[in-house]
């Protein structure tokens, strides 16, 4: 990317926080904190997400055969089902429909697969009135915006934005002012095109291959009227929503509206086997009876491949078509709930899971646009209702588009002249950050120059032209003296508990040095007897920018160096709780399963195995004294982890008195808060922080993690500690 | 049914914002009376021992009826005590527009009726579906919050009523 670019890119998400950023905010944060009270209530929560995950995997497995299924129970029910290509291919088939009716409208109820197809562009293009009942699909029709989010998908506008749009558009003689107005005019207003229209166009949340019923979930009724009121019924759903039979529909039923605003069900969850069997309604007739007119209801399912069919044999992007769309990995994820949807998304889709949609149905290019905004914390992919590893695919996304860019402005980095296993094509910015392992140790031992050096103007300049590194950020210190070095100068203690090696992360080893050092001290201190592994990255800074080679190289070098231990009977202590989470988590896709395994089951974050120590029996005495009262920010793979509860037992523990942090992410994200056209979201998202210590002046900064670290140093300007520097002995 | 089910169906209809009333064969028709807003339209209810004959509601419709009407008055072929879930069974007398159009929908439910949860009532909705029934699982009243605060009655009833009829 670009210098310009990147300002380009920075001016569009600027202006996104000043003006939809409130809305969204305030909406995503609701949806996410009820989504949280409604799973922790209802007992079989995580029970339905293993069940949905199932049913799903074995649907798109055997969905030809079920669509095949399908189109006998749609054709015997008197219905018609066509399976579309791509979108002018069903936006062909849908004129075709709307023409054979001389329609001259079309009411929608909301479907992203029809945004997918553009297909009410299509069908005004030839002259049909096309309107969208659902209020906030109405809302970006009238304001001619696209969605902002899957389910809200004018969630980005205010009550007072909505008026002053109405007041513009309508005119009406009394200003509107309160969501009551708005939603009476609106409800009038479509009323009137609904009962008058020729053509019901539906989405489908769920297709049943065995009765040809589809569901459409929604709170408004709109879907219900859309679908009963006009006799021509056209229901347009991507293939991956076909599952077997009504034995399948129930999790769904019950998850969707959990995981998607935190209601317990939807005001109407709608089952309709079409052409249903209500009688047909001719407002044009008034006063005739129901069913008196002489037009029969008629259905079309429109199922729209567009990709999906392909995206089915791709292995990493074939997980996409589990996603139910309920927008929870949008709600759960910090940079969507600050910028949203319209810098967070594609050309139809948004959140993190877009980048497997829009990859797959609008192609890498779209998903090029928003891709980095995915920092992989893999909260999303806890929320996700049937477990979609979404963070994954966005890295997968990220690695094929670095070896697609046109490198070309600095294509003397070529392969094999750069410490990784990446294409020449590299963005450097990208390039830069996943080789810091190489950079930190270059660093260090050139400490203190380097610092000096990196901290001139010029040099600050020069890096952010270059590499979109922000200027307005600070950079680590590189320690001339490594871990490695002071723990090679001295001389371990005679112990004989358990045998633990210490991996010394990049940072810790060339930068936070002191934690490591506390580290040590501290599992000496409780009769551990402690080495300390090979300093290597662990390929979490390669894999953040998409670079898996290089990764899955790193990763290997690491685990054969920490198998070694394992194999000897050693535990393995990890300071950074990123490593640790790539440890446990992200190997799994990088090494084979026994080695990853292996590493996962031994490998500890460094207070929880204290906490293991202390309450196998050790020593608690020989830990310092409680000093200071203290403000705690955990780490958000801690927390993804479940670890950061150890953390805070030992200081508890141990008498220390601790605020913990209850917003979940700091902002930094590794990478992403130094990167020039991300930095003020970053520190947008880091507000949430610095509010809730914005009192605590008397406490000691406290984080588990170096991004953490970073960027509480940058939001207060006062020293960070980590919690084992806290309860590390006195030297 | 268990007086647990009827009694945890009571308290989802609370948190969803409806009123119950209760009803015998014998008191059905005033009771029905008297949570019906006029005019009213309605469909027939197929129970035996209750019917609208003895109330207000006309049964039969027209199009200008339905958009007249202030209430609906539907049988519930069942409901789902766990969420306070009605579910509205789609029929040719017109269940789903009459549940649907009116500002007021009352629904009709027989004790019998009320299963304890989701998984209860799907070998129902596999039946009908199976005969190319349709089915809506109606919670509460429509709402929107797409105009910036939480609205309810938008394309569908802003009121929902249940008269339990006990004994059925």
């Amino acid at each position: 990317m670009s210098l310009e670019d990147r300002r380009e890119k920075a001016r569009h998400i600027r202006h996104l926080l000043e003006t939809e950023g409130g809305a969204i905010r305030e909406n995503t944060t609701v949806f996410n904190e009820d989504r949280y009270d409604v799973s922790e209530s209802f007992d079989d929560y995580e029970d339905l997400r293993s069940r949905a995950r199932r049913i799903k995997e074995d649907a798109i497995d055997r969905l030809p055969e079920l669509i095949d299924r399908l189109r006998e129970s749609v054709e015997a029910n008197g219905g018609e089902l066509y399976v579309a290509d791509d979108a002018a291919d069903a936006n062909r088939y849908i004129e075709g429909v709307v023409d054979d009716e001389n329609a001259e409208t079309v009411v929608k109820s909301k479907s992203m697969t029809t945004e997918e197809l553009d297909v009410n562009d299509h069908l005004e293009s030839v002259g049909v009135d096309v309107w969208e009942t659902d209020l906030g699909e109405f809302v970006l029709q009238v304001a001619d915006e696209s969605p902002s989010h899957l389910v809200g998908p004018s969630l980005h506008r205010s009550q007072e934005d909505v008026a002053r749009l109405f007041n513009e558009r309508f005119d009406p003689a009394e200003p509107f002012e309160t969501a009551e107005e708005l939603t009476a005019f609106a409800r009038d207003y479509l009323g009137e095109h609904i009962r008058s229209a020729d053509v019901g166009m539906t989405g489908a949340n769920f297709v049943l291959a065995d009765s040809g019923t589809i569901t459409l979930v929604t709170n408004e009724g709109n879907a219900r009227k859309t679908a009963v009121t006009p006799n021509t019924h056209i229901a347009v759903a991507g293939v991956e929503k076909v599952i077997p039979s009504a034995d399948e529909l129930q999790p769904f039923v019950e998850l969707i509206a959990k995981a998607a605003t935190g209601q317990p069900i939807s005001q109407y969850v709608t089952m309709l086997t079409p052409p249903v069997e209500s009688p047909t309604i001719d407002f044009a007739r008034p006063t005739e009876p129901l069913e008196s007119g002489d037009d029969d209801r008629e259905f079309h399912l429109v199922l729209v491949d567009n990709g999906r069919m392909a995206m089915r044999e791709d292995e990493h992007l074939e997980e996409t078509l589990y996603c139910i769309r309920c927008g929870a990995c949008a709600n759960s994820c910090a940079n969507f709930q600050h910028v949203g949807g319209h810098a967070f998304g594609g050309e139809t889709y948004t959140g993190g899971i877009a980048t497997g949609w829009e990859a797959g149905v609008h192609g890498q290019d779209s998903a090029a646009t928003f891709n980095d905004l995915c920092t992989g914390c893999s909260r999303c992919a806890d929320a996700c209702p049937v477990k979609i590893d979404i963070p994954w695919i966005n890295t997968v996304v990220r690695d094929r588009i670095n070896n697609e860019s046109d490198g070309a402005a600095f294509d003397f980095l070529v392969e094999g002249l750069t410490p990784d296993a990446e294409p020449g094509s590299l963005d450097v910015q990208k390039r830069l950050f996943g080789n810091f392992g190489t950079l930190a140790r270059v660093g260090s031992a050139t400490a203190p120059l380097s610092n000096r050096l990196a901290e001139l103007g010029p040099v600050r300049s020069a890096m952010e032209r270059f590499f979109g590194v922000d200027a307005r950020r600070a950079l680590p210190t590189f320690e001339r003296e490594t871990l490695t070095d002071w723990f090679a100068a001295r001389d371990s203690p005679d112990n004989d508990g358990r045998e633990v090696v210490v991996y010394p992360d990049a940072y810790t080893n060339y930068v936070l040095v002191n934690r490591g050092k506390a580290a040590v001290r501290t599992l000496e201190a409780l009769d551990a007897r402690v080495e300390l592994a090979t300093p290597q990255e662990s390929g979490r800074a390669p894999l953040s920018q998409g670079m898996i080679r290089t990764a899955t190289r790193r990763a290997s070098a690491v685990a054969a160096d920490l198998t070694t231990y394992i194999d000897d009977g050693f535990d393995v202590a990890v300071i950074e709780p990123s490593d640790l989470a790539a440890f446990r988590r992200e190997y799994g896709k990088l090494l084979d399963e026994e080695t990853h395994e292996r590493l996962a089951e031994n490998s500890y974050d460094v207070m929880e195995y204290v906490y293991g120590l202390l309450n196998a029996g050790a020593d608690a005495g020989v830990l310092a004294e409680p000093s200071e009262p203290l403000a705690y920010h955990s780490h958000c793979q801690q927390r993804t982890l479940g670890v950061e509860t150890y953390t805070e037992a030992v200081l508890t523990e141990l008498g220390f008195d601790l605020l913990t942090s209850d917003v979940e992410c700091c902002g930094m994200a590794g990478s992403f808060g130094y990167k020039s056209e991300y930095y003020e979201l970053s520190m947008d998202v880091g507000s949430d922080l610095e509010a809730q210590f914005a009192e605590e002046t008397d406490r000691t900064l406290v984080a588990s993690g170096t991004s953490c670290t970073e960027q509480l140093g940058d939001l207060f300007e006062r020293d960070v500690v980590h919690p084992v520097e806290l309860i590390a002995p006195d030297r | 049914m268990a007086t647990g089910t009827i009694g945890e169906f009571e308290r989802s209809l609370t948190d969803v914002g409806v009123e119950l009333t209760r009803a015998t064969p014998a008191t059905f028709s005033e009771t029905l009376t008297s949570v019906v807003d006029e005019p009213a339209v309605g469909t027939p209810l197929g129970f035996d021992g209750v019917s609208l004959k003895d109330t207000p509601v006309t049964t039969e419709l027209t199009p200008k009826d339905l958009t007249e009407a202030q209430t609906g008055v539907t049988p519930i072929g069942r409901a789902i005590a766990q969420y306070g879930t009605l579910v509205v069974e789609s029929n040719t007398a017109g269940n789903e527009p009459v549940s649907l159009y009116p500002p007021t929908h009352v629904g009709v439910v027989r004790e019998s009726d009320v299963l304890a949860d989701v998984t209860e009532a799907m070998p129902h909705l596999a039946e009908r579906f199976s005969d190319g029934g349709s089915v809506v699982f109606a919670t509460g009243a429509s709402a929107t919050g797409d105009m910036g605060a939480l609205v309810k009655g938008v394309h569908g009833p802003k009121t929902v009523r249940v008269v339990l009829v006990e004994g059925l």
